[in-house]
C-alpha cells in the first residue's frame, strides 16, 4: 500500500497518460500529492507509482468529462496541459476531482484556489500563443517560411489554425526550440512534430533586403519625442526579441528592385 | 531613388497618425489567396515609444498640394520628396506580409496634384494586391477630403476599414490651421462612408456573397495641443462621433511641434502626452463603462484633473454612490468602482453565483484592492477598520511623489475639510507625474 502522504504517479507524459492517473485516483481511491515525468530526476525518497497508459481507461475519462461538467471544462484542461504551470497535472487532477463532484458549476469557481491556480496558467498560456501569433517572424528559404520561436508554454498546438489560414498555399515551418516540436504545413495538412535542432542557411540577397527594410521601417516609426522604452518591453518583453527580424545585426543596404522581386508570387 | 530610400521617406511622414489597429473584422484567405484577419487585431511589434506596430503604416507619396500648418507634409516644408508606384508598395506589403512583419497595410497620402488623382493611385495599389496576390489580409486606407464619392465608394470595396481625419477638434481650429480643410470637406465623406456601411450591411442579409464596404467601420484622429480647443469639447465631439456617425475609434495624437509658426505652440513645447493619455483614457470610459462626456466633465470643469484618472476623479465626487456591495451590485454599478475593470467585473459576476465574495477572493479575480477597497463592501464588511478620509483614498492612489505634487497643487487646508479637487492646478505642464506618462495607452483603467 502506497501512504496517502507521500503517494506520487508517475505518467509518460502524454494526455492519455494524464487521464490514466485520474482513473488510478478513483479507482484506488487516492490521491497523490505529485505527479512527475519518467525523466524527472529522482530526488524524491519515495519511489513513484507508475501509471501505465491505458486507451481503454483514458477514453472513459475523456468521454465522462464532457458529460459531467461539459465541453468548456475540457477544452479547458486540454489548454491547462499545453501551459508550462509548475505541478500542472496534479492541478489538472484535483480540478478534475472538483468537477465530478460540482458538475458544470465548476468553470464558475474562480475563487477556488484549484481552479484559479488553472485559470492563471491557461491565461498565460492564451497570452502568449496571442502574442506570438505577432512575434513570429519567418525567413524565406527556397520559397518556404522558416520561423524559430523559445515559448515557456507549448503554443504550437493553438498556432496551426491561424497560420494555416493565413498561409494556405504557402509551405511553412515554426520550430519551438524549448519544447523540440515544429509545426510543419503544406496545401492543405498540417503536423506537428519532433525535430532534434535546426540550422538555417545564409540567407540570399532577397531575404536579407527584405530584412533590412523591415529594420528600416521600424527604425523609422518611432516617434522619438516619444521614446519609451519601458512602455515598449511591457507589451513586447524582451524574452521574444532574440528572433524578431526588427532586433537581428545591423544593417547592411543593398539595392534591390522590387519589381524583380515577387513575380514568383504572381500565378 | 531606390525603395530604401522611398521607405524611409514614406514612413517617416506617416509616423504622426495614430491609427494602426487591425481589429474589427474576422476572415481567412480563400483558396488560392493569402492572408486573414482577426477581430481582436495582432500586433506584430512595438516601436521604441511602445506604440503597437501592426501595419505597414506608410504613405503613398508625401507630396502634398495643401498646407495645413501642423503637417510635416505640407506645401511650405523643405523636406524631402517620394512617392511609391503603385506597384512597389503592392510588393513591399505581400513580401512583409508572407514574412509575419505585419497584419496588412495603412495607406495614407499627401495630396498629389488633386484628390481625385490620389485617390486613383491608392485604389490602384489596393487592385494590384487584392486582385493580382489575391491578398485577404487588413487593409486601411485614408479617404483624402474632398475625394469624388464614387472613387471612395471603389476604395471602400478594397479595405477593411477606412478613416477620415479630423485633424482639428474644432472648425475655427480648422480655419485657422488648415485653410484647405473645412468642417463640411471631413464630415461629408464620414457620412457618406456611414451611409454605404449601413447600405452595404442589408445587403449582405438579402445575399449573403454581397462583396463587403469597409467591414471593419471606419475611425477618425485628432490632434490634441495644437489649439485652445478644452478636453471637455473634445470628449463630447468624441462621444458625437461615436454617436452619429457609428466609428469605431476615435484617436487622439499630441501634437508634436513640426513647424516654426505664430499661430502654433513653439517648437520647445513637450507634447502633452498626459492629456491624450487621460483622453483615452475617458474614451474607455465610453465605450466600454457607460460612462457619458458630461458625468466626466462639464462646462464648470473643462480640463481633465492630471493627478487622477477621470474614473478616480469621477468616484471621488460621487461618495455617496459608494461603498458598493460586490455581492449585490448590478454589473453596470461594479464597472464605476475604481480597480475593476471589464475583466473583474464579469469574474465578479460569474464567481459570486457560487459562493459569497470576501475581499481575499476579489484578488484572484484581477480585482486591485488597493484601490477598490475603499468603495466596496464584501456583504456589509469593509476591510479591517480603514477610515474612509478622502486623503486616504488620494494616498491609495498615487504615489507619494505625485501625491506631494497633488498637494502643492490643491493646498489640503484641514483634513476634514472637502478637498477642492475641482480647481485646476495652476501649473500643469511642467510637473507631470512620471509613472502616468509611462503608464500606456492601452493599460486598463
Ligand atoms: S492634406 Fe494631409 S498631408 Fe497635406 S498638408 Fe494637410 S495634413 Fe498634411
Amino acid at each position: 500500500m502506497f501512504d496517502q502522504s507521500n503517494l506520487i504517479y508517475r505518467y509518460d507524459g502524454s494526455f492519455d497518460g494524464l487521464l490514466c492517473c485520474v482513473f488510478e485516483s478513483y479507482d484506488k481511491k487516492e490521491i497523490p500529492t505529485e505527479i512527475i515525468l519518467p525523466d524527472t530526476s529522482q530526488t524524491f525518497l519515495f519511489t513513484a507509482k507508475e501509471i501505465k497508459t491505458d486507451i481503454e481507461k483514458s477514453s472513459r475519462v475523456l468521454a465522462s468529462i464532457p458529460e459531467k461538467m461539459g465541453y468548456d471544462a475540457l477544452n479547458f484542461i486540454r489548454r491547462a496541459f499545453l501551459t508550462c504551470a509548475a505541478k500542472k497535472e496534479l492541478y489538472i487532477l484535483l480540478f478534475l476531482r472538483l468537477g465530478y463532484r460540482y458538475g458544470r458549476s465548476i468553470m464558475g469557481m474562480l475563487t477556488d484556489d484549484t481552479v484559479n491556480t488553472l485559470f492563471k496558467a491557461v491565461k498565460h498560456l492564451d497570452n502568449e500563443s496571442h502574442l506570438l501569433k505577432g512575434f513570429v517572424r519567418f525567413s524565406i528559404f527556397n520559397n518556404v517560411l522558416v520561423a524559430q520561436i523559445e515559448p515557456k508554454n507549448y503554443v504550437l498546438p493553438l498556432m496551426t489554425q491561424h497560420f494555416s489560414e493565413r498561409y494556405p498555399e504557402e509551405r511553412f515551418f515554426i520550430y519551438d526550440k524549448t519544447h523540440g516540436m515544429a509545426l510543419v504545413y503544406q496545401p492543405y495538412q498540417s503536423a506537428i512534430i519532433p525535430i532534434e535542432d535546426l540550422e538555417l542557411p545564409e540567407p540570399d540577397e532577397q531575404e536579407q533586403s527584405y530584412r533590412e527594410l523591415w529594420k528600416l521601417f521600424y527604425d523609422t516609426i518611432e516617434i522619438q519625442g516619444r521614446h519609451n522604452p519601458k512602455c515598449r518591453m511591457s507589451h513586447m518583453p524582451k524574452r521574444y526579441w532574440k528572433y524578431m527580424t526588427e532586433f537581428g545585426s545591423s544593417p547592411k543596404k543593398s539595392h534591390l528592385k522590387l519589381e524583380d522581386t515577387a513575380k514568383f508570387l504572381i500565378p | 531613388m531606390d525603395v530604401f530610400d522611398k521607405l524611409k521617406i514614406l514612413t517617416d511622414a506617416a509616423k504622426y497618425d495614430v491609427a494602426c489597429t487591425s481589429s474589427g473584422v474576422n476572415k481567412k484567405a480563400a483558396a488560392g489567396g493569402i492572408g486573414s484577419a482577426a477581430a481582436s487585431g495582432i500586433c506584430h511589434s512595438f516601436s521604441g515609444d511602445g506604440r503597437c506596430i501592426s501595419l505597414l503604416k506608410v504613405l503613398m507619396t508625401n507630396v502634398c498640394a495643401y498646407d495645413c500648418k501642423y503637417c510635416v507634409n505640407r506645401k511650405s516644408n523643405d523636406t524631402p520628396r517620394a512617392s511609391f508606384t503603385p506597384r512597389e508598395l503592392a510588393e513591399l506589403t505581400i513580401n512583409f506580409y508572407r514574412r509575419n512583419y505585419i497584419e496588412g497595410l495603412f495607406l495614407s497620402s499627401g495630396v498629389l496634384k488633386n484628390p481625385d488623382y490620389t485617390t486613383e493611385q491608392m485604389i490602384e495599389a489596393l487592385r494590384i494586391l487584392r486582385e493580382e496576390y489575391r491578398f485577404f489580409g487588413y487593409i486601411h486606407a485614408k479617404a483624402i477630403p474632398g475625394t469624388d464619392s464614387g472613387l471612395i465608394a471603389r476604395l471602400g470595396m478594397l479595405t477593411d476599414r477606412m478613416s477620415v481625419n479630423i485633424e482639428l477638434p474644432s472648425q475655427s481650429s480648422l480655419q485657422l490651421l488648415a485653410p484647405d480643410k473645412s468642417k463640411h470637406s471631413i464630415l461629408a465623406p464620414m457620412k457618406y462612408i456611414q451611409n454605404r456601411i449601413q447600405e452595404n450591411s442589408t445587403d449582405i442579409i438579402k445575399y449573403r456573397h454581397a462583396p463587403k464596404f469597409v467591414p471593419a467601420g471606419q475611425s477618425t484622429q485628432m490632434i490634441i495641443g495644437a489649439t485652445p480647443d478644452t478636453d471637455f469639447q473634445i470628449l463630447n465631439l468624441t462621444e458625437g462621433l461615436y454617436k452619429k456617425y457609428k466609428l469605431k475609434r476615435v484617436f487622439f495624437s499630441a501634437y508634436m511641434p513640426v513647424a516654426e509658426n505664430a499661430l502654433l505652440p513653439t517648437l520647445d513645447t513637450t507634447p502633452p502626452l498626459w492629456r491624450e493619455h487621460r483622453l483615452y483614457q475617458a474614451d474607455w470610459l465610453l465605450r466600454f463603462y457607460g460612462f457619458t462626456a458630461n458625468e466626466l466633465l462639464d462646462q464648470q470643469h473643462q480640463s481633465f484633473n492630471p493627478f487622477l484618472d477621470p474614473k478616480c476623479n469621477w468616484a471621488l465626487h460621487h461618495m455617496d454612490f459608494f461603498p458598493m456591495n460586490v455581492n449585490r451590485a448590478p454589473y453596470s454599478d461594479l464597472l464605476r468602482v475604481p480597480g475593476i475593470g471589464v475583466n473583474s467585473a464579469k469574474r465578479i459576476v460569474i464567481a459570486r453565483r457560487l459562493a459569497t465574495l470576501q475581499f481575499n477572493d476579489l484578488k484572484k479575480l484581477g480585482v486591485v484592492l488597493k484601490r477598490a477597497q475603499y468603495f466596496i463592501t464584501c456583504s456589509g464588511k469593509a476591510t479591517g477598520n480603514l477610515k474612509i478620509t478622502q486623503d486616504k483614498v488620494l494616498q491609495s492612489l498615487m504615489s507619494e511623489k505625485t501625491l506631494g505634487m497633488y498637494h502643492q497643487s490643491f493646498p489640503l487646508q484641514s483634513q476634514n475639510k472637502q478637498l477642492s479637487l475641482f480647481e485646476q492646478p495652476s501649473l500643469l505642464l511642467s510637473g507631470y507625474p512620471q509613472e502616468d506618462l509611462q503608464r500606456c495607452l492601452t493599460s486598463p483603467i
